[in-house]
């Protein structure tokens, strides 16, 4: 058994390896459902992303010329702002009102 | 599985947006129950952990990559309604941080991955929960399922989709057949995943999974 911070910590280093080193192994191919709509055609009814030219669009970094950086860096921010969101987001939920009990 | 913008025709992608919301609005409530100081900081490990593992594409055949989806993996480990959040907060972050996955098409991405693939993991999870030994070697092999049949199953609810408001014209049997096909093969990956996962977690601290928790508990008292 590991103690509560270890653990913690332990599973946000690995997130951050993940996302910002090993997802540059990852595969480039389409997924599933790209693959199917472009087998069958409907891949042509796609339209471009409405917020396609954000700064991390598509996992890469704009302006970072390095494609292992470029997937890393987007990888690190977005394990960074996913653990921010989602740390508040369930410690307010999971906060218990003191005078109401649910 | 992120649908990209224009797959779908307005009046579907309302339909789901506001079903997703829904679904959203329940779990809030759910989590908010049974959710505490405990196991909160384990819900936002899984957001964090399921969104650098859904960045890992895996091959599956000649030109084909799958990734992983969570629900199940989430499902177990913090139980269904946290899960929900935690994928929606996953497909959010996407969306409007990385442009991947439309945002018109949000909600009915939502309803495939943060619901049917939570909901209907979760359930094949208990199910095989409950055939096999009560015992901590279960779960992992439960979960590896949950996982494996959630992701076909996500494939079929965007065929309903793809029915009912396809812009395009093809013909939605074939579009069943090629996404169940595809995503069977993916589920492997997704089981895999989610069973080494859930082990790990089960090996380093069992008390904090939800899916085995809920299972001790219930060999005391019963409340079925």
């Amino acid at each position: 058994m590991l103690n509560n911070r270890k653990f913690y910590v332990a599973g946000f280093i690995v997130s951050l390896f993940l996302a910002g080193v090993v997802s540059f192994y990852a595969s480039s191919s389409p997924d599933g459902l790209e693959k199917v709509a472009e087998e069958i055609g409907f891949i042509e009814t796609a339209k471009e992303n409405t917020n396609a030219d954000v700064v991390l669009s598509d996992y890469g970094t704009k302006g970072v010329d390095n494609e292992r950086a470029s997937v890393g860096i987007a990888g690190v921010i977005g394990v960074l702002g996913t653990a921010v969101v989602a740390g508040v987001a369930f410690k307010l939920i999971a906060r218990k009102p003191r005078k109401t009990k649910n | 599985m992120h649908i990209p913008d224009g797959f779908l025709d307005v009046q579907t992608s309302v339909i789901f947006t506001g079903l997703s919301a829904a679904g959203v609005a329940v779990a809030l409530k759910g989590a908010r129950s049974q959710l505490d100081e405990k196991t909160a900081p384990l819900a936002g490990l899984t957001a964090v952990f399921i969104f650098a593992v859904q960045m890992l594409n895996f091959p599956v055949a000649a030109g084909t990559s799958g990734h992983l989806i969570g629900g199940a993996l989430a499902a177990i480990l913090v139980g269904p309604w946290a899960a929900t959040l935690a994928l929606t907060i996953v497909l959010l972050m996407q969306a409007f941080l990385f442009a991947d996955g439309g945002l018109t098409a949000l909600g009915a991405s939502t309803f495939n991955m943060s619901i049917v693939g939570v909901w209907a993991g979760y359930g094949a999870f208990l199910l095989v929960r409950k055939i096999l030994p009560k015992s901590k070697p279960s779960i992992p092999i439960a979960a590896a399922i949950g996982g494996f049949v959630s992701v076909p199953m996500a494939a079929i609810s965007f065929t309903v989709q793809y029915a009912m408001g396809a812009t395009a014209t093809y013909s939605t049997t074939t579009v069943l057949g090629a996404m169940v096909g595809t995503h069977i093969l993916i589920g492997i990956g997704e089981g895999l995943i989610t069973g080494l996962t859930v082990s790990a977690v089960i090996a380093s601290r069992s008390d904090l999974v939800y899916g085995w928790k809920n299972n001790a508990k219930s060999l005391e008292i019963r409340n079925a």
